[in-house]
């Protein structure tokens, strides 16, 4: 296996690592949506996960990676079900990828020697319980990320072929990541994404010479690179583990209920979904931070990529939408957020 | 040696010694003794050739159906990113959007290079920088003569051994990112390029000194270069004395500031002007579109998809290659007698798709004169956000033209972006006389172009109609308005779309009949309402 860059030695870019790991504690948050300039290390951020997750314990040979003997699905044919523990699935999905290709389609090979039909399952089926991730989502084909976003939100996947009906989960958190100025994405699409943020190529001298550093140290010498890392990572993983566990028993104060009901009739967001994440996002920061109890500092913090990209958009405004909500937190909060900031 | 192919030549050297540091390289040339002289100085690394309309299945790779039909067995047929290392990209000016991500992809993964061959007439005409941004090597190959073409080979072999052994001078990637920031180059990926650049330039010359750095700098960062940035500057260490750390520093600025002279004068300056200012076309397809409509239809054809056979035309083809994998279980299953019968069933069915059929480019063509422009310009990009923002799903373009003294000015290009569209519209000037004329035939120019390309143009006309200056530059109020009136009627004559919004305060009577002339409408917008306009855009 190819070897990849570490997770944690990427420089900078951490309001872009902290939505990702904060999917990675609760994938319910839904999706995280990563739009910026190029080379600013989205796809090294994405493509270092399956390292630094936990491993998950999986029924060997399942396509689908279940965890449970009996949650395999009964088109699989397996024998004898051994569990094993494999890396956390981070599966990429090319531009120019056929529909077959991704939802899985009946066996060719098998239909035309045989004559028989059996399903070949898809990327989504390599996904499931695991990472999507789309490089350029906003030059993918419009019906393939309508699809994708249907079966991220059920969990399932359908295909029905030649009379065969075949169902399988596919419960994965999709990482899209695209420059804004090859093309927006529809907002219908937008809000379907539990987080945002917008990466920025660093501008400060010393942080642009580290990301070099580090790049070329790597480069001269993987094997080295990550046995330096490896602590980092580790301390990394135990987080997420500790945080996924703790989850459950954070508490919500119904003060920090009211903070986010205010928080989105203030910026006119639409629907629940925004408070929904909102609160998701905030208690998944709030486990990985250890604390118990969500605290209107985890809110404030996690608040412009979590509403970002659900408000309605206002021509005349120059700032972008992460500003507007920053905006919105301080006058609500008050000075507060002008800290955090 | 004539610098420009000397400089083609050491990209070349610095290409073949480290191809994946490097990305690819984009070559700007037409036809030429000279391009071909270039490419055969690549032809060791054996580049495959592709062309922009590269499908999918040749690209990434695929079952082969008919080899597999005979066969019985499913024969996969490898795609060109699976054979080749080195894809030879010709025509890269006009590559998708969709084929740039996908070799920016494969280029990422580091799976292979791409030496992007871009015959780009103006400077308008180039590669997605998608893609061109992926590439560590910029070339052009112009104003040579047949006689600087010598061929001096340097030792490959020999710089390839010391390649990793070449010591790099301690602060180089200071100096780097240095000179990056200046130049306006923000992605930290350039600077991998450079410094991968150098090494190779090391290699070859057998030492890192400032020579190298100023070609390493010239060959990866000139095509990148944006609008100049602020340095900031270096904290200060206390506890070195001012005596020592002063001297080398000033050296090191003065070679930083070297490097960036250099780099700048590489681009032809209307190029270096169009990427600065990122305005690149989206699809550059000359004659394209003449040769796609003799085949009935309009815009680049798309991958057939499934669907109802009421939802379009079917692809035939495409339907019968979806159908035969199948046969077998269906003969089977339905207990058909004759085997030579072909059962299709609806989900088989492919309907043809072509890419521009539904596009629409609203043309903006803005009065940016007098007192009332910054006014009216103010609106004018309220107007082009609120309807790029609110008329995503009906795949509107749009781009504007201002006008205003003698001249107009495409001030944004034809996009859908609004990330763009906003950062063209920054510090837009205004002021000065009316020339209207000039401002419909910049519209109708760009209408005509865009059609060509397969997208269906409407011009919106921002003014308050007061035409004061001639087509050719004389302050004539009368021949201005004819000029006017020759234009509208020719417009008429186009069969175009035209709507023309009268931001006068009174509206104006002569604007009503240049509507007419035009064969478009007259809206009386006073305090052109921003959301009116997307309004009357829809009806």
């Amino acid at each position: 296996m190819k070897q990849v860059f570490p997770f944690t030695a990427l420089v900078g870019q951490d309001q872009m690592k902290r939505a990702i790991l904060l999917a990675a504690v609760d994938p319910g948050i839904g999706g995280v949506l990563v739009m910026g300039d190029r080379g600013t290390g989205k796809s090294t951020a994405v493509r270092a996960l399956a390292a630094l997750l936990p491993k998950i314990r999986v029924v060997e040979g399942c396509p689908v990676n279940s965890a449970r003997p009996r949650d395999v699905p009964d088109w699989v044919e397996i024998t004898d079900a051994q569990m094993v523990s494999r890396l956390t699935p981070v599966v990429d999905l090319p531009l120019g990828v056929s529909e077959d290709r991704v939802t899985g389609a009946l066996d060719i090979e098998r239909a035309l020697v045989q004559g028989e039909q059996a399903f070949q399952p898809g990327l989504l089926a390599r996904a499931n319980r695991g990472f999507l991730y789309i490089d350029e989502v906003n030059l993918l084909e419009d019906h393939l990320v309508d699809l994708l976003l249907d079966v991220a939100q059920s969990g399932e996947n359908v295909v029905e072929r030649e009379g065969l009906s075949i169902r399988h989960p596919a419960r994965f958190v999709l990482v899209g990541s695209g420059n804004p100025e090859e093309g927006e994405l529809r907002p219908q699409l937008l809000d379907r994404f539990g987080l945002m943020v917008d990466v920025t190529s660093p501008t400060d001298i010393e942080t642009r010479v580290e990301v070099v550093r580090r790049r070329a140290a790597f480069d001269a010498d993987p094997s080295g690179f990550l046995r330096r890392w490896r602590t980092e990572e580790t301390r990394q993983r135990k987080a997420i583990t500790a945080a996924r566990k703790a989850l459950s028993r954070i508490e919500t104060p119904d003060a920090i209920l009211e903070d986010c009901a205010a928080l989105c009739i203030a910026l006119g967001s639409d629907g629940l979904r925004g408070e929904l994440t909102l609160l998701r996002t905030a208690r998944a920061l709030a486990a990985l931070e250890g604390a118990n109890v969500i605290a209107r500092e985890h809110l404030i913090e996690i608040a412009p990529m979590a509403l970002q990209h659900r408000l309605r958009r206002d021509p005349m405004d120059e700032a972008g939408s992460a500003a507007r909500v920053t905006r919105a937190l301080s006058e609500l909060f008050g000075p507060l957020a002008a800290a955090a900031e | 040696m004539n610098p420009v192919w000397q400089r083609a030549c050491r990209a070349a050297a610095v290409l073949a010694l480290d191809p994946v540091g490097l990305g690819g390289l984009w070559l700007r040339a037409r036809p030429s003794p000279a391009r071909d002289a270039f490419l055969a100085r690549l032809a060791p690394l054996d580049p495959a050739r592709i062309h922009p309309d590269i499908s999918d299945a040749a690209l990434f790779g695929g079952p082969d159906l008919v080899a597999t039909l005979q066969a019985g067995r499913v024969v996969h047929r490898a795609g060109v990113a699976e054979r080749a290392r080195l894809l030879q990209l010709t025509m890269a000016e006009r590559a998708t959007p969709g084929l740039a991500a996908r070799l920016a992809g494969l280029i990422d993964r580091q799976d292979l290079e791409v030496l992007a061959v871009d015959e780009g007439a103006d400077a308008e005409e180039q590669p997605p920088r998608a893609l061109t941004s992926r590439l560590g090597l910029f070339v052009a190959l112009d104003g040579l003569a047949l006689a600087d073409l010598q061929a001096t080979s340097p030792d490959l072999e020999d710089a390839r051994g010391r390649l990793d052994q070449m010591a790099l001078p301690d602060d180089i990637d200071r100096t780097l990112a240095e000179i990056a920031l200046m130049l306006g180059v923000t992605s930290p990926a350039a600077a991998l390029r450079t410094r991968a650049a150098l090494r190779c330039l090391a290699a070859l010359d057998g030492e890192a000194g400032p020579a190298q750095i100023e070609e390493a700098a010239s060959l990866t960062l000139a095509h990148l270069a944006g609008p100049p940035m602020d340095v900031p500057e270096a904290p200060h260490e206390p506890e070195t004395s001012e005596a020592q750390d002063e001297e080398p520093a000033q050296r090191g600025e003065a070679m930083v500031e070297r490097v960036v002279e250099a780099t700048r004068v590489v681009l032809p300056p209307d190029l270096m002007t169009a990427l600065q200012l990122g305005r690149t076309r989206r699809h550059a397809g000359k004659g394209e579109g003449a040769k796609l409509r003799q085949m009935g239809g309009r815009g680049r054809p798309l991958p057939a998809r499934p669907g109802h056979p009421d939802g379009g035309r079917i692809d035939v083809i495409a339907t019968l290659r979806a159908a035969a994998p199948w046969q077998t279980i269906r003969h089977r299953s339905m207990g058909a007698r004759d085997q030579r019968r072909v059962i299709v069933l609806p989900e088989d069915i492919r309907l043809a798709r072509s890419e521009i059929s539904a596009e629409r480019l609203v043309i903006f063509a803005v009065d940016a004169s007098g007192s009332a422009a910054i006014a009216r310009m103010a609106e004018a990009k309220g107007a082009v956000e609120a309807l790029l923002s609110g008329a995503y799903a009906a795949r509107d373009s749009v781009a504007l033209i201002g006008f205003r003294g003698t001249e107009a000015e495409l001030i944004v290009p034809p996009t859908r972006s609004l990330t763009r569209a906003r950062r063209c519209l920054c510090g837009l000037p205004g002021g000065g006389a009316t020339p209207l004329a000039t401002g419909l035939e910049a519209a109708r120019a760009l209408a005509g172009q865009s059609e060509r390309r397969g997208a269906t143009p409407v011009i919106v006309l921002l003014t308050d109609g007061r035409a004061n200056m001639a087509l050719d530059g004389t302050a004539d109020r009368g021949r201005a308005a004819e000029d006017a009136t020759r234009s509208a009627t020719a417009l008429a004559g186009d069969a175009r779309q035209v709507i023309v919004v009268d931001t006068a305060i009174r509206p104006n009577r002569r604007l009503k009949e240049l509507a007419n002339q035009a064969g478009g409408r007259y809206l009386p917008l006073p305090r052109a309402d921003v959301g009116a306009l997307p309004e009357a855009l829809r009806a």
